[in-house]
Formats: structure tokens, C-alpha cells, sequence
């Protein structure tokens, strides 16, 4: 049965984040390829987003009018966004075990192409899914002039694209309250840690500057992660973006905080270990 | 032609980099996050004093590359195709190529070979843009010692330059004796039926599709045109007018594409019936290199039905209008990606739920 979207306790929450991590640890080492760490290290934040009151959605009805929006822009991190939905009731948690393959709707990235219920854009040129999700928010408040809200995720390695400066800049001049931003941050990319590849720090300093409310919290305590949502609803005026601090790989030991496990699979005997690690013993 | 062994073309551009950094203390190379992918790491690994980290901003890396190449130093910047030839497009178009700047880009994970990746990540328009921009050099290799020996060309010649590799592992069969010089095309099976004018890993395609073709009696030559710019016209108008019939083949859009310069090569001299093997105006989609180069129609068998299609309208056995992304004969005409539910019905997917359920209560 899929899980409810209510204010769950964060418990209950953190819970079901650990079955979103099995799940993507499941689909991932079923897939071959596909990327682990990212997925396992932001589990919380899809759990509160979607199944914690936070997001006004229905699975039964994903293209409800005036629901509640989220852009993956980090696209490459779509294991932990289709087994998020799955969880929420979305599409059977079955299909999880097709991503990546010929023909599936869980595409490597987001393809709107193959419709896959919750999918609200083709992603994974990084940034681009921020300005989409900035569109979406400029439609909802400065056109509908509705109370739909528009969050988008991204990396922090993904803080490197210039498209991601113009995204901000237009999203604090057209003062869209309406948006809500989270990064990623987990301080990994594929060559290495972040501030060694391109340094994107200070990071609070900058959304400021550039006229965010910015919230930072700890990224994998479920409690926090609500608090903050909460925070950004209530934030009026200008957009929000919740700096998230992540460990890359959060759940399983082995990967937590490795870059190296940025863009791989577990193989079948690391999966084993994985799912042990998150209460599965099989 | 035969080969011995596959290795991916990717790996071809790395060690050929690597090799220029011993060769040319101007080699300065630009890092797009993804340097193990696409084997920059090789030269960053000798070269630690000549690397450049830029992160995952390729844009920047791409104008930045023309203001090193505009204080003296070869540039090269590298990064998946979907990123550095067409995110950057305009920074190529101006900063690079109208500045004449002397920078070199490769273009890696090129074609629907990615796989599983899916489509945002494999490029297939990359061909029709590059080839378009004035001063532009533009090479697609065929094969791993192919792509080495373009690499150290393509730093060892002045201007902008773009070499498209691949992320999967292809047949090798060039040897250090096969003639590489940049804008020369090659024969590499003589025949004067039909002539298979192929850019990549597709060249080795048209190599088994001719031997397929031999065994009916048809002699086809097979020609490697590794740079589609500046195009090797002439052993292009002489295919036409020795073979009369032409099929075009290669691992990208054919709108715009290597076949579009070919049929202008070839309409401009000696206009003969052609045919291209190409993306027929689609994106990709996720699965394996194997599967998909089949679904979109990138194989030998492709080439050999498009061959036999071009031969029949040569001879005047078929003459229907055809659209120009119809490819092969008819009937068999590529599937391009499933729609969504048909290879993972969804009500199978619903049913299985319903199992695991079961099996859970009990």
C-alpha cells in the first residue's frame, strides 16, 4: 500500500525514507547503471516533500490543476524521485525494477516523453530544470495568480552551471514566494569534492545577496526538513532556497560521503549489504 | 577488413591527448567534472600543471578555452556532446569559430550507443550544428587508433576543431599503416555497384553490411570520411560517378547530418539515388547499446536494406514518393523507441504489485 501524504510524525517519516533507499537500492542493482549516491543521501527530503503534508498533490490525479509542482533539475538523481512517487502511490512500485531498461518509463533521466505519472518535466542538462521550475512559478502567481507552489531540487555541484545564476536572479525579481528551492548539499561530484572542482562557497552569503530566504538545516533529519518547508511557506515576498546539507550515499555505510559513488550501481553482493544495513534482510 | 578486438573510441581520444602533452607544451586541458569519462583524466594524471578544473560549467569552459587559445595556448575542452557542442553552442559559434581561436573540444558519450543514460544524454544533433559553423574542423573517427591518431591531428593543426567519440566499446580494424590526414577520405573496400559512405563506428557496419552484400554478387565500396569538415568532395563525386548509387550511414540525426553534406557533395556533382541510414527525427530513449542500435535502425542490416532499396530505385523498380526520414525497404523501417506501455504493460505492473502484496499478508 502506498504511503499517506499527511504530517506524519519524523519517525514515521524517516521511515519511509528508509524504504525509499531500499527501493532505489532495489531498482538501481536490477538496472546495472545509474546513480547511488545522490538518490541515497536526499531520501529524506523526497519523504517530507511528498509524503509529509508538504506538497499539495494526488497521485490519483497527477495532473490535478493548481497542484503543487517539483522539478527534479538534478535529473541524474531520478532513482530517489521514482521511488519516491512509487511509495506515494504514483505508479506500482513494480515498474521500479524496470528503470533504465529498453522501453521503460523510468528513464536514466526524466523523459516527459513516457508519461510516467508525476513527472512534470524531461530533466538532466543540469540547471535547465531550475528556470523551468521558475516558468512554472512565474505561471501560477504572476498569471493564475493561484496558491500553487513550485519546488525544484539541485545539486550543489549542479551550483556550477551559470543558468542557475539567471534562474535565481529572475526568481527574486519577480519576488516569487511561491518558489522554493532546496540544494543537495552533499559537497560530492564525480571528479571529487566541491570546493576542489569549482568552488561554490559561500553559499548562504549568495542566495542572500542575491535577495533569497535562505534556510539552512541538516538534510537527512526529517524534523528539520519539516521545520524548514514550514518556514518557506510562511516566507512571504521572496523565494526560498533551503540549503540541505546531505551526506552523499546516507543509509549505507560503505557509500556514505564517497564521491566514487556519485554515478554507480551496487553490485549484487554490495546491494545484499545495502539493504541489510536498511532493515531488510534477504 | 578485419578486427581484432573493441575497445571504445573514448579511449582513443585520451591517450592521444595524453600523448600531445608530451609532444607540445601549449596542450592545456580543460576538466568538465566528468574527466574519467571522458579519459581527460589520462592527461591530468601527467600533466597535473597543464589541467584545469572548470566544473560543471561548460559555457564558461568553452570561452574560456578561446582566451587561452588567444594568449597562445591549444585548448582542449572536453565533456559529454550533449554539453559541449550544443549547450555551448553560441560560445562556439562566437568566441570560438568567429574568433578563429584555436580551440579543440571533444565531444564525448556521442550517439544512441550511451544507453542507458537515455536520451538527454545522447547526442545526435551534434553533427548538424557543428558542420554548419564557418572555420570549424569536425572529425568523427571510426574506430579507438583512429580516434588517437584524429586527437594528435587535430592539436597539431590551427582552428577550432570537434572530435565526437564514443562511450561503449567498438571494433577495432585500423592499424598504425591505415592513412589518416585530416579532410581525406578513404577507401576501404573497393567495389563499383554501390558505394557505403559511412562517419564512426557505422563504417565498420558498412564494412559487414558490403560483405553480406558480396555474397549476392554485389561489390560495394566502403568509404571511412572520418572528417565531415572540410569534407573530402572529390572521392565523394567520384563514389557517385563510379558507383551511381549511394548509402549514407552514421549514429546521428540524418536531417542536417553527415548525410545531408554528403547528398550536397554528391547533388553538386553527379546526383545519383541515395539513401541514408540514420535517427530518423527522434530522440532516444534508455536500454542497451545493443537494442537500441537495433530499434533505431544502426546496423548492418539497416545498411544492407537501405542498399538494397537505393539499387531498386536505381533501376527503376521503385519509384513511390518516400519522405526523407523513410528508411530502408519497406516493411522494414526502424521501430525508434517503444511507446510507453508496450514492452512494460502496465497492468502487468499492477498485477505483480498486487502479488507482492498478497505474498507480504501471508
Amino acid at each position: 500500500m502506498p504511503f499517506t501524504n499527511e504530517r506524519h510524525s519524523p519517525e514515521k517519516l524517516a521511515e519511509i525514507a528508509r524504504e525509499i533507499r531500499r527501493d532505489i537500492i532495489r531498482s538501481l542493482v536490477v538496472a546495472k547503471s545509474g546513480h547511488s549516491g545522490g538518490p541515497l543521501g536526499s531520501a529524506d527530503i523526497f519523504a517530507v516533500l511528498y509524503m509529509g503534508g508538504v506538497m499539495n498533490h494526488d497521485p490519483q490525479n497527477p495532473a490535478m490543476p493548481g497542484r503543487d509542482r517539483f522539478i527534479l533539475s538534478a535529473g541524474h538523481m531520478c532513482p530517489v524521485l521514482y521511488a519516491t512517487l512509487a511509495n506515494a502511490g504514483f505508479f506500482p512500485k513494480s515498474e521500479l525494477l524496470t528503470l533504465r531498461k529498453f522501453g521503460s518509463r523510468l528513464q536514466g533521466h526524466p523523459g516527459r516523453d513516457m508519461h510516467l505519472p508525476g513527472i512534470e518535466s524531461s530533466t538532466g542538462s543540469l540547471g535547465q530544470g531550475l528556470s523551468i521550475a521558475v516558468g512554472m512559478a512565474m505561471s501560477d502567481k504572476l498569471v493564475d495568480r493561484n496558491n500553487a507552489r513550485v519546488y525544484a531540487l539541485t545539486g550543489d555541484g549542479e551550483l556550477q552551471e551559470g543558468s542557475i545564476w539567471e534562474a535565481v536572479m529572475s526568481a527574486a525579481h519577480y519576488g516569487l514566494d511561491n518558489f522554493c528551492m532546496i540544494v543537495d548539499n552533499n559537497d560530492c561530484q564525480i571528479d571529487g569534492r566541491v570546493p576542489d572542482v569549482m568552488n561554490i562557497y559561500p553559499l548562504r552569503e549568495k542566495f542572500e545577496s542575491f535577495n533569497f530566504h535562505v534556510i539552512e538545516c541538516d538534510g537527512n533529519n526529517t524534523a528539520e526538513l519539516l521545520a524548514a518547508f514550514d518556514e518557506a511557506k510562511a516566507t512571504k515576498g521572496k523565494p526560498t532556497c533551503i540549503i540541505a546539507r546531505t551526506y552523499m550515499g546516507n543509509g549505507v555505510s560503505f557509500m556514505q560521503d564517497k564521491y566514487e559513488w556519485h554515478g554507480k550501481p551496487p553490485s549484487e553482493d554490495q546491494a545484499k549489504v545495502a539493504l541489510e544495513e536498511l532493515g531488510v534482510s534477504q | 577488413m578485419t578486427t581484432y578486438g573493441s575497445k571504445a573510441t573514448r579511449f582513443g581520444f585520451g591517450e592521444g591527448l595524453a600523448e600531445l602533452g608530451e609532444r607540445d607544451e601549449r596542450i592545456v586541458v580543460l576538466g568538465g567534472d566528468i574527466t574519467g569519462s571522458v579519459l581527460t583524466s589520462l592527461f591530468k594524471e601527467k600533466f597535473p600543471d597543464r589541467f584545469f578544473s572548470m566544473g560543471i560549467a561548460e559555457q564558461n569552459a568553452t570561452t574560456v578555452a578561446a582566451g587561452l587559445a588567444l594568449s597562445g595556448k591549444v585548448p582542449f575542452f572536453a565533456s559529454y556532446g550533449a554539453f559541449c557542442a550544443l549547450r555551448n553552442a553560441d560560445q562556439l559559434r562566437i568566441s570560438v569559430c568567429y574568433n578563429e581561436a584555436n580551440v579543440k573540444i571533444g565531444g564525448g558519450h556521442s550517439g544512441i550507443s550511451v544507453g542507458p543514460d537515455g536520451a538527454t544524454h545522447q547526442i545526435l544533433e551534434d553533427i548538424a550544428l557543428l558542420h554548419a559553423l564557418p572555420h570549424m574542423t569536425l572529425v568523427v573517427p571510426c574506430d579507438y587508433l583512429e580516434a588517437k591518431k584524429a586527437t594528435i591531428a587535430i592539436g597539431e593543426m590551427v582552428g577550432p576543431a570537434y572530435i565526437r567519440f564514443g562511450r561503449e566499446s567498438t571494433p577495432m580494424f585500423t592499424t598504425d599503416e591505415t592513412p589518416f590526414r585530416l579532410g581525406k577520405g578513404e577507401v576501404f573496400r573497393d567495389g563499383n555497384d554501390v558505394a557505403i559512405i559511412a562517419c564512426g563506428p557505422m563504417v565498420w557496419e558498412g564494412l559487414v553490411a558490403a560483405e553480406e552484400l558480396a555474397k549476392e554478387g554485389i561489390q560495394a565500396r566502403v568509404i571511412n570520411i572520418h572528417t565531415i569538415k572540410p569534407l573530402d568532395e572529390e572521392i565523394i563525386a567520384q563514389a557517385a560517378r563510379e558507383c551511381g548509387a549511394i548509402v549514407t550511414a552514421e549514429e546521428a540525426q540524418i536531417i542536417g547530418g553527415f548525410g545531408s553534406a554528403v547528398a550536397q557533395a554528391v547533388v553538386k556533382n553527379h546526383p545519383v539515388p541515395m539513401e541514408f541510414v540514420g535517427v530518423t527525427d527522434t530522440f532516444g530513449g534508455s536500454g542497451t547499446p545493443t537494442e537500441l542500435m537495433k530499434a533505431f535502425g544502426l546496423t548492418s542490416t539497416d545498411i544492407y536494406n537501405s542498399v538494397k532499396k537505393v539499387l531498386m530505385r536505381r533501376s527503376g523498380q521503385w519509384n513511390g514518393f518516400q519522405r526523407m526520414t523513410e528508411v530502408g525497404t519497406e516493411g522494414q523501417h526502424p521501430q525508434n523507441y517503444p511507446k510507453p506501455g508496450t514492452v512494460f504493460p502496465i497492468e502487468e505492473l499492477i498485477e505483480a504489485d498486487r502479488q507482492a502484496a498478497a505474498e507480504q499478508a501471508a
